[in-house]
């Protein structure tokens, strides 16, 4: 069995979420999706190395990164019309980058299902955010084996 | 009906063209007292990115299902929900929303199940209002909250339930869903996520219609001459007055709802809104594979 922890930043967005009511928790989802940085111009002219996420109902794209030093590097974009899906990919972002692949990894699968988001965002949606994990951590494997 | 209709030139041809409103119509009422708009997406925090001023948010998924059972809220929950965004029984109401006013259709349609009379949509949807340089805010109306009747949920008139959809067999029968998903070929509408059917296919003797053929390029929705010809003609329901319409999870046939029966201008049609996700995981019932409609069973 694999040891599962969660990474400090992942940990820190959680209760940021969690200490907030329902609605004001929608407006932090929100602030997530207008910080998803920008395509690194070197993938902006190659989307067929971006990797379709087909668990969220918008079109929603990741590419993940593994350095040398075993660092984990993600990349996501999302349309604007899908603010929901664009804090999703944001929230891992911010969460994951930097980490190494072991301790992407060892990311908890259920992480999006502990954040607060099912009431206000319903069980349906958050499935997306488990897909763009899921799909995270599967490259990760692929490229850290590399 | 509160508030004068949309009298367009555009909705001449349409069984209810009361039912209607334009983006300029709407433009101009905006002031009315007794005139609430509600947007309605699929993405759940579209609104709060900038809606119409005075826009309320209603949610197809957090506000109008119940949260356990499978089905649409009560008539308390109803009521609790239109008091708390200041929406009187006798206001007019007007939804729109993203993707050619998909889910707002899906509103109206379950307001239609509590019989809230006047409640139209904004034709060309949210897209249409924004394409045409139209204000949007992110502010947030402050609505006072009115009394609103608990009115029980009439699910009769234009509600399909399974043992109904099987009683029809042999009528008229719209599945809206992609190709794909008619064919067998998938389950869920492409690029959506698995909403979990057992089995793969569409309902014995019905008649593939995607939900989108019923939108223009703008996201109107097209002119009646040429619903008729998709319909009536394609489709073949010729002069039934009977339909049932179907998708994955009844929010695609919603709209086709909304077009056949108040566009169109056929008395009785039912949404099936167990759809795929129901039929394609229940025991027994029948299933036709392919791009034929099939035989009855």
């Amino acid at each position: 069995m694999t040891e599962t922890a969660v990474p400090p930043a992942l940990a820190e967005i959680r209760d940021e979420f969690l200490e907030l009511e329902q609605q004001d928790r929608l407006m932090l989802l929100l602030e997530f999706a207008n910080e998803l940085p920008e395509l690194p111009e070197r993938f902006q002219d190659h989307p067929d190395l971006l990797e379709r996420v087909t668990e969220c109902q918008s079109p929603v794209y990741l590419f993940v990164e593994v350095d040398d030093e075993r660092v984990v590097h993600m990349h996501a974009t999302a349309p604007r019309e899908a603010p929901t899906t664009r804090g999703f990919a944001s929230i891992l972002v911010q969460g994951l980058s930097g980490l190494t692949a072991d301790e992407v990894l060892a990311t908890p699968d259920d992480y999006p299902q502990t954040i607060g988001l099912n009431e206000a965002v319903s069980p349906l949606r958050i499935r997306g955010m488990s897909g763009m994990l899921g799909r995270t951590k599967r490259q990760v494997r692929a490229k850290a084996a590399a | 009906m509160t508030v004068e209709v949309d009298s367009s030139e555009r909705f001449a041809g349409y069984a209810n063209p009361n039912r209607l409103v334009t983006t300029e119509w709407l433009q101009a009422h905006l002031d009315k007292p007794d005139l609430v708009v509600i947007e309605s997406n699929e993405d759940v925090l579209l609104y709060e990115t900038g809606h119409i001023p005075g826009a309320v948010k209603i949610d197809w998924h957090t506000d109008l299902n119940d949260p356990v059972l499978r089905d649409f809220v009560d008539g308390d929950a109803f009521a609790k929900l239109m008091s708390s965004k200041g929406i009187a029984r006798d206001f007019t109401v007007v939804i729109y929303g993203d993707k050619n006013n998909w889910w707002a259709a899906y509103a109206l349609w379950v307001f239609t199940l509590f019989g809230h009379e006047d409640v139209r949509l904004l034709d060309g949807g949210r897209n249409k209002w924004i394409a045409e340089g139209r204000e949007l805010t992110t502010e947030v109306p402050q609505r006072t909250p009115v009394e609103y009747p608990i009115i029980p949920r009439n699910d009769h008139a234009i509600r399909a339930f399974k043992d109904d959809v099987l009683d029809h067999l042999g009528k008229p029968l719209i599945d809206v869903r992609s190709p794909e998903e008619y064919s067998g070929e998938r389950t869920t509408a492409p690029a959506y996520p698995e909403e979990g059917a057992l089995r793969a296919g569409h309902i014995p003797t019905a008649r593939n219609v995607p939900w989108g053929r019923a939108a223009a390029e703008d996201g109107t929705f097209k002119p009646i001459d040429e619903l008729k010809a998709i319909y009536v003609d394609e489709a073949g329901i010729g002069a039934a007055d009977d339909v049932i319409a179907y998708c994955r999870i009844g929010e695609r046939s919603a709209h086709t709802w909304f077009v056949l029966h108040h566009l169109v201008g056929i008395p009785k049609v039912r949404n099936y809104d167990g759809s795929w996700t129901e039929w394609g995981s229940t025991v027994k019932v029948p299933i036709v594979q392919g791009e034929a409609p099939g035989e009855l069973p």
